[in-house]
């Protein structure tokens, strides 16, 4: 498409509702890729291409003026560019406008971080667009602040308005922020209550990156809120949307140097001293000194070999640790004797049966006396040894106080982690000789690349409900397997059914269904994954039945990350209980499930539901088209 | 190949109580019999014959309180004792007599052990801690009169004085005291201006005890941590870290410096003596006998070389006395 050249009273309003027309029948990209370019190049020292441009757009007629503005918007290689070509545009149409500010802000999520900084920038390099910027930071900041938007809009979504809200931060001049700087600070603090109210670890990263940033943006003297948590590259390029770089250099997807994390860390300790006093310099013992006769050479040293360091021992006997544990005074023995009970209740299984409900008791119940390393896993692991070494009463005992009054929330989900930790451990042949013990892993969720093939959702199921679980210790790595009788069999019962019992009977300070929808959620998860381990038991049907019907009670809960679980229990079933034994004994809650599923695929607003569901229906095509080909 | 660590020559029992504080006195020419006293947490002080070995007498005169630093004042017929009671006790012992002359009300409820040092015939000077936190008052003995109160200044966050040594540089010369700090830094203070010459910090921790050699101008501290800090005094009586040695378990409770500067000796509370030698800190042994931490050390002050003494007194009630390096 060539350009009239050199034309000065040409009618531009024909060639707008030319372009207009071509957008809006979806040849955005074909047109502009030629056009802006080319305007770029006119518009960028001649004034007079830059106000024949923004004629151009301007007579655009409104019904298309969106997939115009889009295109642009899309198109312009820099926020500058972008300026040159629609100029005041936003101001003075109310349709561009609203796309600018509201559509592709709050409407839209799909656009690169690219679009939003061209897009921003645009709004912040002209005073007359710099209220919008204003403005469109409110909304985005309100949005961002809703608790039902937290909740139910999707985490892509989420993020677009985490980084657009960074960008505009970014743009803010001092005296924008001073005008501003209480609203800013209420719309940080809801929204940051929301935010780390959710179950999902990347919404609380969100909002705890974005509220750091607003609060450094307006305290900038005196502290400023700072959190911890996994810093890794997602995080670093969210953050170094704050700095803005120089529009030479627009490559903001690279992650930038760290500048706003790496809080300074207190430096090496530094001793108060008087102004009399002198920094320490050692002094050398000088040479001539040494010359002289050393009578210290008389003196003959003894042997010092024995003098090492002075370790406290631990008791030998388990009912001694209970004693220690539960009584003593002296904190040298107590920390020996943690550390050292894991080891002793495997070693002493006998003696430790005889007492393991009180072990329990008071594992369950211990609190860190002194700063030990390492002290949560040194207890978790004491307490699936004392569960493995003997199962069935110390699980009553566990499933019980599950539901007891006056636990902490810790305390409930620990119980839920030592019983899924001990049941791997029981439904697993025994390799020889002791378990391997790594250093603590960190809790993470793997992502994985999505896979078509459905001999891969068996993997990738298996993954997820491993990942899923808090894990202290590293898998191990088996080479052979000796095999043994599964000694989950006779205690998956005892395991699954108790947890499952009361969760609708509220007490005073636990609600399942109410505020503690976070250990809801691990419950979920927990379930799926005993679920799972108990494969080839015999419970395994009656489990199933089970699952499928607390799924059903529980499918409309508005968390997504119960949601979440309560698909990798259905994954479970479908994966544990054999074929035959579900299509005979729990045909009609696999059918509602089924019709469930469909639901979830085509509403849900989580991404990972809708592919747990997914997986879900596949698997059950699957198992379908296994029966089909078993001759009957 | 090294000899192992010899065992004690003998060991006192029947304090019945932790010992805290040991003090010889075996120099006399006469045929006086060498005695070891040693003040106990139950407040008694014992007199110990070291011909008997056992007790031969018992002086009970704080009043149950913990007794925490003995001294004697030429001879072993005067005696001072310090003690949780907020008093200092001297002591009239000749004869058999059993009294307490006077009595010195410090008002401190810390655990400073007290320094003596003689000026002139018949006149003592003792340094102890004073009533308020960071100060040190200087009283001069028989007479009990304040020579100066020594106040760090103001906003120097020193905390309890520790420990403390009085000493004179050379005979008729001012003397000069040495404190350690709760806050690891041992401070040289001039008692004739009451003012601070030089302040070090030797330890992030508190300065269990100190001891100085006053002809070489050296001395050691011992602290909570793992390190023992050896500085030294120079000319301008400026005081600088020497050297330090690193421990292999922490805490020391007492450092003392045998009387012919040959070697060392440092309580710990691993429950182990340490010897070391003094010019180079080498180290010479590891003693391991007590069952708890040992609070005090002493070494004994005969004239005859060979018959030199060390003696530890520990929370295990017991009192270990050994003879070790005696043939320098």
């Amino acid at each position: 498409v060539c350009f009239i050249t050199g034309g000065l009273d040409c009618s531009i309003s024909f060639v707008s509702h030319v372009l207009g027309k071509v957008c809006i029948h979806g040849r955005q990209k074909e047109i502009l890729s030629i056009l802006v370019p080319r305007l770029t190049d006119l518009t960028k020292s001649d004034c007079i291409w830059q106000r024949i441009c923004w004629r151009l757009v301007e007579c655009v007629p409104d019904r298309c003026m969106e997939a115009v503005v889009l295109g642009f918007v899309q198109r312009a290689p820099g926020a500058d560019v972008l300026s040159r070509l629609l100029g005041n545009l936003v101001v003075k149409n109310k349709k561009a406008q609203f796309v600018v500010t509201q559509k592709m802000l709050l409407l839209q999520y799909g656009h690169s971080t690219m679009v939003l900084q061209n897009l921003l920038g645009y709004l912040a390099l002209d005073s007359l667009r710099r209220a919008l910027l204003i403005k469109v930071l409110k909304d985005l900041l309100e949005t961002w602040g809703s608790s039902s938007a937290v909740k139910h809009s999707p985490p892509e979504q989420q993020q677009y308005i985490s980084q657009a809200i960074l960008i505009c931060l970014s743009h803010l001049k001092e005296h924008e922020i001073e005008s501003s700087r209480q609203e800013l600070l209420t719309s940080m603090m809801e929204g940051v209550k929301c935010h780390l109210d959710s179950n999902l670890p990347q919404i609380r990263r969100l909002g705890m990156i974005v509220a750091e940033s607003i609060s450094s943006k307006i305290n900038t003297d005196g502290p400023v809120l700072k959190f911890q948590y996994e810093d890794d590259e997602a995080a670093r390029e969210l953050k170094s949307l704050l700095v803005q770089t120089p529009p030479s250099h627009v490559v903001p997807s690279l992650p930038d140097e760290d500048r706003n994390e790496k809080a300074d860390e207190a430096g090496p300790v530094v001793l108060e001293s008087n102004k009399k006093s002198h920094t320490a310099a050692p002094v050398k013992p000088d040479e001539e000194l040494d010359a002289e006769l050393d009578s210290d050479d008389d003196l003959i040293p003894y042997d010092m070999s024995e003098d090492k360091e002075l370790k406290t021992k631990a008791p030998v006997y388990i009912r001694d640790c209970i004693e220690v544990l539960t009584g003593s005074e002296d904190v040298d023995k107590w920390e020996a004797t943690v550390k050292a009970l894991e080891s002793l209740v495997r070693k002493n299984p006998a003696a430790t049966r005889e007492v393991s409900v009180e072990l329990a008791k008071i594992l369950l119940h211990l609190e860190e006396k002194t700063c030990i390393e390492g002290f949560v896993e040194l207890r978790q692991r004491a307490q699936v040894a004392v569960l493995t070494t003997d199962p069935i009463p110390v699980a009553k005992y566990l499933t019980s106080q599950f539901y007891s009054l006056n636990y902490s929330l810790r305390q409930r989900v620990d119980i839920l982690d030592v019983l899924v930790l001990a049941a791997q451990e029981l439904s697993c042949p025994k390799s020889h000789g002791k378990t391997k013990h790594s250093g603590a892993e960190k809790p993470c969720i793997q992502l994985l690349p999505g896979s078509d093939s459905s001999k891969d959702w068996r993997k990738i199921v298996d993954e997820r409900i491993k990942s899923k679980t808090r894990r202290f210790a590293m898998g191990q790595s088996q080479v052979e397997r000796a095999s043994g009788p599964n000694e989950f069999n006779s205690v998956a019962g005892h395991f699954f059914f108790p947890l499952i019992q009361h969760f609708d009977r509220p007490l005073t300070t636990f609600d399942l269904l109410g505020e503690d929808h976070f250990v809801l959620g691990r419950l979920v998860h927990a379930l799926a994954v005993l679920m799972y381990l108990a494969v080839n038991t015999v419970a395994v049907t009656a489990m199933g039945k089970a699952l499928l019907e607390f799924v059903w009670a529980l499918r409309f809960h508005s968390d997504s990350y119960v949601r979440q679980g309560l698909l990798s229990c259905i994954s479970s079933v479908l994966l544990s209980v054999p074929a035959e034994r579900l299509l005979e004994d729990i045909t009609a809650e696999l059918l509602e499930t089924q019709s469930w599923l469909g639901d979830v695929v085509e509403k849900d607003p989580d991404g990972e539901c809708r592919r747990l569901a997914l997986q879900n229906l596949l698997l059950m095509e699957n198992l379908k088209k296994k029966l089909k080909t078993i001759p009957s | 190949m090294a000899l192992p660590p010899p065992d004690p020559q003998f060991v006192l029992r029947g304090t019945g109580a932790a010992v805290h504080t040991l003090h010889f006195s075996c120099g006399s020419q006469e045929p006086a019999v060498p005695v070891l006293f040693s003040g106990s947490e139950n407040g008694v002080i014992h007199v110990w014959n070291l011909e008997t070995r056992r007790v031969d007498t018992a002086l009970d005169g704080h009043g149950r309180k913990s007794v925490y630093c003995v001294r004697t004042m030429g001879g072993k017929a005067r005696l001072l004792s310090q003690g949780r009671d907020q008093r200092i006790c001297l002591w009239d012992l000749a004869e058999g007599r059993t009294a307490v002359t006077d009595s010195i009300c410090t008002e401190n409820v810390g655990f400073c052990r007290c320094s003596l040092v003689k000026v002139a015939q018949g006149r003592w000077l003792l340094a102890m801690a004073a009533k308020a936190l960071q100060e040190v008052q200087v009283l001069e003995l028989p007479s009990k009169t304040s020579v100066c109160t020594l106040k760090p200044e103001a906003g120097a966050k020193l905390g309890m004085p520790m420990c403390l040594k009085l000493w004179q540089p050379h005979c008729g010369s001012q003397p000069l005291l040495l404190a350690g700090y709760e806050d690891g830094s041992v401070v040289l203070w001039n008692l004739s201006t009451g003012k601070a010459l030089s302040q070090l910090v030797c330890h992030q921790e508190p300065v269990m005890s100190l001891d100085f050699d006053s002809e070489k101008a050296k001395g050691i501290s011992g602290s909570s941590e793992k390190v023992l800090s050896i500085w030294s005094l120079n000319e301008q009586q400026n005081l600088q870290v020497y050297k330090t040695h690193q421990l292999v378990n922490a805490g020391i409770a007492d450092v003392t410096i045998r009387p012919d500067k040959k070697i060392l000796a440092t309580a710990g509370w691993d429950h182990r003596i340490r010897i070391f030698g003094w010019k180079k800190l080498k180290p010479l042994a590891v003693l391991d006998y007590h069952t708890t931490t040992v609070h005090c050390l002493a070494f004994s002050d005969h004239t005859h070389p060979a018959e030199r003494l060390l003696a530890a007194g520990s929370k295990d009630h017991r009192i270990s006395v050994w003879s070790i390096y005696t043939q320098t």
